[in-house]
């Protein structure tokens, strides 16, 4: 309208868009980006008895590598990205393997069984992460009825010279990925089953059509299809798995820490911010190819899905 | 000549049966009446008394319901407009980055969003003196940040559903645009967003890492709470915490699930109608 | 405010362009008030950008539009005396039909009796009174077209945009929507601009039909003038069927011009074309339904004999495929007017045949 004032008709024209954009910009950036770049700053700074704990001067004015250098030589931290990754790998593989079969069997089904279903794999994930772990604690500990069930059929099967009182599974690594399937599975089966889901079922059928035996069936038409879907799933479970901090301090093995851990030792307890910063920087890069990795075969399931 | 995949079918049982079988068995020895959570003493609902007369526990509750419900609905706010964002402006200056930094958190090992939070609010205390001590504030901003892209995630892809059309008739018919986004856009998205609240207030309600990071003396949130009580060992109050948060959970997942399959039955009624009307 | 002579909707020298790609070139256009005007294109021919560069959803990259005398430059998309029925009819999927129709006069000063007289009158004139409180999703797709176009009406639209209005109807629904559509806008009198990609839509909704082709407008004009007197190659091809021949111009005698066609076998004689000279190529245009087909050689007009290659019955005619001794194929249709069997046609598979056609139905292009 001819009489409205400047300033509604830059409202209208850019101010509407520039608030809705620059909000949440603007705090992404002071709350995210921010810190993760005062992160990288420390990581190359020196460590100091003030408050904070770190400079800039001193022998290496502004940029000191020693933590980085102390990363490839000190074995503590060679050891803890080790086996993070293994226990991440383990874990990531073990879920594919129980949640593959679980998401293919979702898509058979009937359609009232399903969503009854789905609502059951997705309940868990709606209670609280750390009493999921808890539970375990529960079943693996030396007296608990889980712990003498497996320990019986373990006698049962081992010579006697073997058998045991109970097994030690609380504060190992196959507890920590134990505990890892049991709250990263329901990461994998879902995006498995969208992309399972979504196969046009007169695939299978014209493949049965053409000959093909049922195995075969799925190795030639269903699997290459998933492959999207199995990617994202894994590194779903895989990236938050790496860098895990509650599960490993309350199942794991003290003695192995894995590299969160190590991150939250170094900057509360030896109050080294740079190596802390140092260590989350290296954990970070190590990330970055699976975090790719993930956007993109998320962007392509996404893509495939919008057809 | 259809043939029941019976491997698939066992593996999906065992599957089932791994997801709940410690769940049930927590619940079980809740009421137990044993001080040694992981042997049977006899039916006792002792630990749920002392759950509710425990103060550091409703206390450490009411905390975790506050900053969820503050960071939440912050969240959703700001997740909201960075979903629309990015959904409708195809091309504005540092659209790369906006995009970058809605994706980051999502994937960003926890225990480094935690650090860098706490680093950042150790130094802004010392820069500016704010935050003079942690505790409430810190710890929802650093909610408020991770939690948002979430609801970002979720309305972006209602957006990019959602016909782009009837936002354009609103405006051919005289609304301004922000106009639009009331009259339209908002109530187009409202379930998109609603789940996008709900999932922030769960999100927000279940952290245990970034909250520790963040939180300062007095300042103990429920996950907090359970978190050091369990790192000494299973201890039978938690059990019914457990129990209890399972219960919450379970009934409200149903009745949305509820909701959602009446919704659902009313839309294949209305297609009916449509169809008749139609004829 | 506008000069007497000045037309209602003036489009001139418009263009538009997304990055390198040209989308809308050198467009101009006049169109009167109370008209239905249709732009008649293939997919991507720009149609749609020009549509939404009235709604002002888009801005030219050069050129004005004028309406009703105001230049629209600038003029967002909500300050404009211009409604649009979009394709997918964009209903506000949250409110009831009636909710719908009214959105648009919440920007207008009236009483709220005012406002629901003007609803009620609306869904009197799209016959939905008694769907006023149902949902979009509740209402078939014949009364959501209904909806929308209600919708687009309540506020008195000076001109009315319509993108395909008839694309999401199934092909029954659509011929009764046509003749609906130029009721409403008889009784209403509201200039309309309708998008469309069916020639047959075209030309029976508009006055006046623009064709356009890769962001020009190729001819304009009424759907007789377009179909009879096709302007260009592009056109006649676009607008029914036509078997075309590669022609020169030898001459003119008694007012008609005389044309060398090699396909044809020589001499033919067409309407004089105002412009041709001696000695120029120009192209010759057949529509298969002004050829006549007969066993005898015909007395008067062109003729030709050939071979029928191909036929194919669809009842109330016929088309015949036939080959000339150039090898060039000609179509013709003929009209069943006689009922019988396979015995009673005009000619069958390998029959010989002479074609014939009036120097005034031989379309001759230069372009």
């Amino acid at each position: 309208m001819e009489h409205s004032s400047r300033l509604s008709r830059w409202f209208d024209r850019r101010g509407w868009s520039d608030i809705i954009i620059g909000a949440p910009y603007v705090w992404l950036v002071v709350l995210f980006l921010l810190p993760f770049l005062i992160v990288v700053a420390i990581s190359v700074a020196t460590k100091t008895a003030t408050a904070p704990p770190f400079s800039f001067g001193g022998e290496h004015p502004l940029v000191n590598l020693q933590g980085y250098q102390r990363l490839l030589h000190d074995t503590l931290y060679l050891r803890a990205f080790l086996t993070s990754l293994t226990n991440a790998g383990i874990a990531m593989v073990l879920c594919l393997l129980l949640g593959y079969p679980m998401a293919l069997a979702l898509t058979r089904v009937s359609r009232s069984w399903r969503n009854i279903l789905l609502m059951l794999v997705i309940l868990p994930f709606w209670t609280s992460f750390l009493l999921r772990v808890y539970a375990w604690m529960g079943l693996m500990g030396k007296n608990s009825w889980f712990n003498a069930l497996l320990t019986d059929a373990w006698n049962w099967v081992v010579p006697v010279d073997w058998a045991v009182k109970s097994i030690p599974m609380m504060h190992t690594n196959f507890a920590v990925v134990l505990v890892m399937v049991y709250t990263y599975l329901p990461f994998m089966i879902l995006p498995l089953y969208a992309s399972l889901e979504r196969l046009d079922p007169t695939l299978d059928e014209a493949a049965l059509d053409l000959g093909s035996r049922p195995s075969r069936v799925f190795l030639d038409v269903t699997l290459p299809q998933s492959v999207p879907g199995i990617i994202a799933g894994g590194l779903l479970v895989f990236i938050p798995a790496a860098g895990e901090l509650v599960i490993p301090s309350l199942v794991g093995n003290a003695a192995s820490p894995m590299i969160g851990r190590v991150i939250s030792d170094e900057f509360s307890s030896a109050r080294d911010w740079p190596m802390a910063s140092s260590v989350a920087v290296a954990l970070l890069l190590l990330m970055v190819v699976p975090m790719m990795l993930y956007s993109h075969y998320q962007a392509k399931a996404e893509g495939e899905a919008g057809k | 000549m259809k043939r029941r995949p019976v491997f698939l079918l066992t593996v999906l049982c065992f599957g089932f049966a791994f997801f709940y079988v410690p769940i049930l068995s927590m619940m079980v020895y809740s009421f137990n009446e044993s001080r040694l959570a992981t042997v049977w003493g006899g039916f006792s609902t002792k630990w749920y008394v002392s759950l509710f007369s425990n103060r550091q526990v409703i206390a450490a509750l009411m905390l975790s319901l506050k900053i969820a419900l503050v960071s939440a609905t912050i969240a959703t706010i700001l997740g909201t407009m960075a979903g629309i964002a990015l959904a409708r402006f195809t091309k504005f200056r540092g659209r790369v980055l906006f995009s970058g930094l809605v994706t980051a958190p999502l994937i960003m090992p926890e225990v480094i969003t935690g650090i860098s939070s706490l680093m950042f609010f150790i130094l802004l205390a010392d820069w500016i003196g704010w935050p003079g001590s942690r505790g409430f504030t810190t710890i929802t901003l650093a909610h408020i940040t991770f939690s948002m892209v979430f609801v970002t995630t979720v309305v972006q892809a209602r957006m990019s559903q959602a016909d782009r059309a009837i936002e354009e008739a609103a405006m051919d018919l005289g609304s301004r645009p922000w106009q639009v986004l009331f009259d339209v856009t908002l109530p187009v998205i409202s379930p998109a967003i609603l789940s996008g609240w709900l999932l922030a207030f769960t999100i927000s309600l279940d952290d245990v890492v970034i909250t520790s990071f963040t939180t300062g003396p007095g300042s103990t949130t429920l996950p907090l709470l359970i978190w050091s009580k369990v790192k000494l060992g299973v201890t039978p109050d938690i059990n019914a915490l457990a129990t209890l948060t399972v219960l919450i959970v379970g009934i409200g997942v149903a009745i949305a699930g509820f909701v959602m399959n009446r919704s659902d039955a009313r839309r294949d009624a209305d297609a009916r109608l449509a169809y008749q009307a139609n004829k | 405010m506008s000069a007497p002579d000045e037309p209602f909707l003036r489009i001139e020298g418009v263009s538009k362009s997304f990055g390198t790609f040209q989308a809308v070139r050198d467009v101009s256009l006049t169109v009167a008030k109370g008209e239905i005007f249709s732009l008649l294109g293939g997919s991507g021919c720009g149609k749609t950008t020009l549509l939404r560069m009235l709604a002002g959803f888009e801005e030219p990259t050069s050129g004005r539009i004028f309406l009703d005398g105001r230049d629209m430059a600038g003029v967002p998309p909500w300050s404009r005396p211009v409604h649009m029925m979009f394709q997918s009819y964009a209903l506000f999927p949250h409110m009831s039909v009636e909710k719908n129709i009214a959105y648009g006069l919440k920007h207008e000063a009236m009483t709220k009796a005012q406002r629901d007289d003007r609803v009620r009158e609306m869904l009197d004139l799209v016959q939905l009174s008694q769907f006023a409180a149902r949902k979009p999703h509740q209402i078939s797709g014949g009364q959501r077209q209904r909806v929308a176009l209600a919708r687009a009406l309540a506020r008195q639209p000076k001109l009315l945009l319509l993108d395909e209005p008839l694309a999401a109807l199934d092909k029954k629904l659509r011929e009764h929507t046509q003749f609906e559509l130029m009721s409403i806008q008889a009784r209403t009198g509201v200039t309309f601009i309708v998008v469309t990609h069916d020639q047959e839509e075209a030309m029976t909704l508009s006055d006046r039909i623009a064709v356009m082709d890769r962001g020009r407008v190729m001819q304009v004009g009424s759907a007789t003038e377009i179909y009879e007197f096709p302007n260009s190659r592009f056109v006649a091809g676009f607008i029914g069927s036509i078997t075309s021949f590669e022609a020169r111009v030898t001459g003119r005698e008694g007012g008609q011009v005389v044309l060398e066609v090699p396909a044809l076998g020589g001499r033919v004689l067409a309407r004089d074309v105002p412009g041709v000279v001696e000695g120029q190529a120009v192209t010759l245009a057949l529509r298969p339904e002004k050829l006549r087909i007969s066993k005898d050689r015909p007395e008067t007009g062109n003729a030709v004999e050939g071979m029928v290659k191909d036929l194919a019955y669809f009842g109330k005619d016929s088309l015949y495929r036939i080959v000339l001794p150039s090898g060039a194929l000609v179509s013709a249709h003929a009209v069943n007017a006689r009922r019988g069997d396979e015995a009673t046609r005009v000619a069958d598979w390998d029959d010989r045949v002479w074609l014939s056609f009036d120097p005034a139905a031989a379309i001759v292009l230069t372009e």
